[in-house]
């Protein structure tokens, strides 16, 4: 078991582990569901609930679960803590609820809750537990908000239903479409790529040898 | 062939321990699921408890909403459910879940308006659900709004927010007949179909068409009779 600090626990999960743009996990709900900025916050705090809770749960009564039938035991939490995001969110935001239909109860199979009660809620104390769940919810909350905001924009030109274009623009209507999740989600997994390349090169070690630099390691 | 061992780690060399496997009994197996499933349930049923009423209370208020609209704002309506026996009453004899219903409107001098009917099928992705206003006396669609669907936005979902497509509905006689653009004739059961969204456009009117076609004779014999003229009561 890797030792890290609780600061790591609760930074990794938003941006150098993120469930969606690096870990490559939940990608049925950040490509359905975000084809409006309200409804990926919804959808991503409905998630952010369950991993929480569930982490809460799980790391509490570790000791008490059977390894045998801990998978159950998880499931089980999971899906009670869904099933109450689904009425909570069926009764305080109706209209949200029913844009996101059967994905709130497909949040039970999203392995991104699953794999960190059995990689790390399973395995260590409950603060650290928190720390983790709220660092990948929150992870998880970005990249479904991002994929959302530029499908809504390009999509119907709103954000969060406000007017972002003049009165000439176009809809893309390609954007609020499935394909428009493809080409959202590809372009900010190559972004994402192409930023993490460029900050490995800056911090790269380079010598200097007769006016040209190299790279340590490379040939002369 | 010689058998080949593996080696096995001395203690005291250093090498981590091999896992333990400790004994768990079924019964605490069972137990433990028992416990954790029940502890799940009580916190599900307490949150459904909760939340029941105010589903309920959005759902009728929306029935409500929509019935305003497709009968041009009565005064009030009432609940008339078809019975075992193939007539409307307000009062069956039968247990009234899942019985089928239509809904009278009534205006300010209490007289009949129309009556809001509910159906439902396949469109182009899923299930289309709408409900729409009938005229017994003319025969005629007065209105129609889409309560469920899950169309291709852009395309097929404008059947619920094109207000020409939704405006082709009012006074439109039955049975209603699609057109596309241009092919118009001018008659009073032509509704002209969304470009692009041909498949959705004809669900809705088949919906409207088979429901009528199912419920014109009862709904007929309803609206002849002294019942709907002594409901009385409220929504």
């Amino acid at each position: 078991m890797r030792a890290t600090t609780p600061q790591q626990d609760l930074l990794r999960g938003i941006w150098r582990e993120n469930p969606v743009l690096v870990q490559l996990l939940g990608l049925c709900p950040a490509l359905a569901v975000t084809n409006t900025v309200a409804n990926s916050l919804a959808m991503g705090l409905a998630t952010f609930f369950v991993l929480l809770g569930s982490s809460i749960l799980v790391s509490t009564f570790k000791t008490w679960i059977p390894k045998q039938v801990r998978i159950s035991a998880y499931i089980l939490i999971i899906a009670t803590f869904v099933t109450i995001a689904d009425l909570v969110l069926n009764a305080l935001v109706p209209e949200i609820h029913k844009a996101l239909g059967a994905f709130i109860a497909l949040i039970v199979v999203n392995c991104m809750i699953l794999g960190r009660q059995e990689a790390f809620a399973s395995k260590r104390p409950v603060p650290r537990a928190i720390l983790d769940a709220v660092g990948t919810g929150t992870g998880f909350l970005v990249a479904l908000t991002m994929i959302g905001g530029f499908r809504e924009v390009l999509g119907y030109g709103t954000f969060l239903g406000y007017p972002v274009f003049g009165s000439s623009f176009e809809p893309w209507i390609i954007m609020i479409l499935p394909a428009g999740g493809f080409f959202t989600l590809g372009f900010l997994l190559l972004g994402f790529a192409w930023w993490e390349e460029r900050k490995k090169e800056r911090i790269r070690p380079r010598r200097w040898i007769h006016g040209v630099t190299h790279e340590v390691g490379g040939t002369v | 062939m010689s058998e080949r061992k593996l080696p096995m780690a001395e203690p005291g060399d250093g090498a981590p321990p091999p896992p333990v496997e400790v004994e768990v009994s079924s019964f605490r197996l069972v137990g433990t699921l028992t416990v954790a499933g029940a502890i799940a349930g009580l916190a599900i049923v307490l949150i459904f408890q909760w939340a029941q009423p105010r589903i309920e209370a959005y759902q009728a208020m929306v029935l409500r909403q929509a019935i305003t609209e497709v009968l041009g704002g009565p005064e009030r309506y009432e609940t008339v459910f078809l019975d075992s026996d193939g007539a409307f009453k307000a009062n069956p004899v039968a247990d009234t879940t899942g019985l089928d219903r239509i809904y009278v409107g009534y205006n300010q001098a209490d007289d009949p308006v129309g009556v809001a009917v509910v159906g439902a099928e396949a469109g182009f992705q899923d299930v289309i659900r709408l409900i729409f206003g009938y005229d017994p006396g003319t025969g005629n669609v007065l209105g129609m709004k889409v309560l469920e669907s899950k169309e291709t936005p852009g395309l097929g979902d404008k059947i619920e927010k094109d207000s020409t497509f939704i405006r082709e509905f009012q006074e439109v006689a039955t049975l209603i007949q699609g057109v596309k653009r241009g092919r118009e004739s001018g008659a009073d059961e032509e509704v002209i179909m969304i470009t692009g969204a041909t498949i959705s456009s004809k669900a809705i009117i088949d919906i409207i068409n088979h429901r009528v076609a199912a419920l014109r004779d009862p709904i007929d014999s309803y609206w002849s009779s002294p019942a709907v003229m002594t409901t009385g009561g409220g929504s």
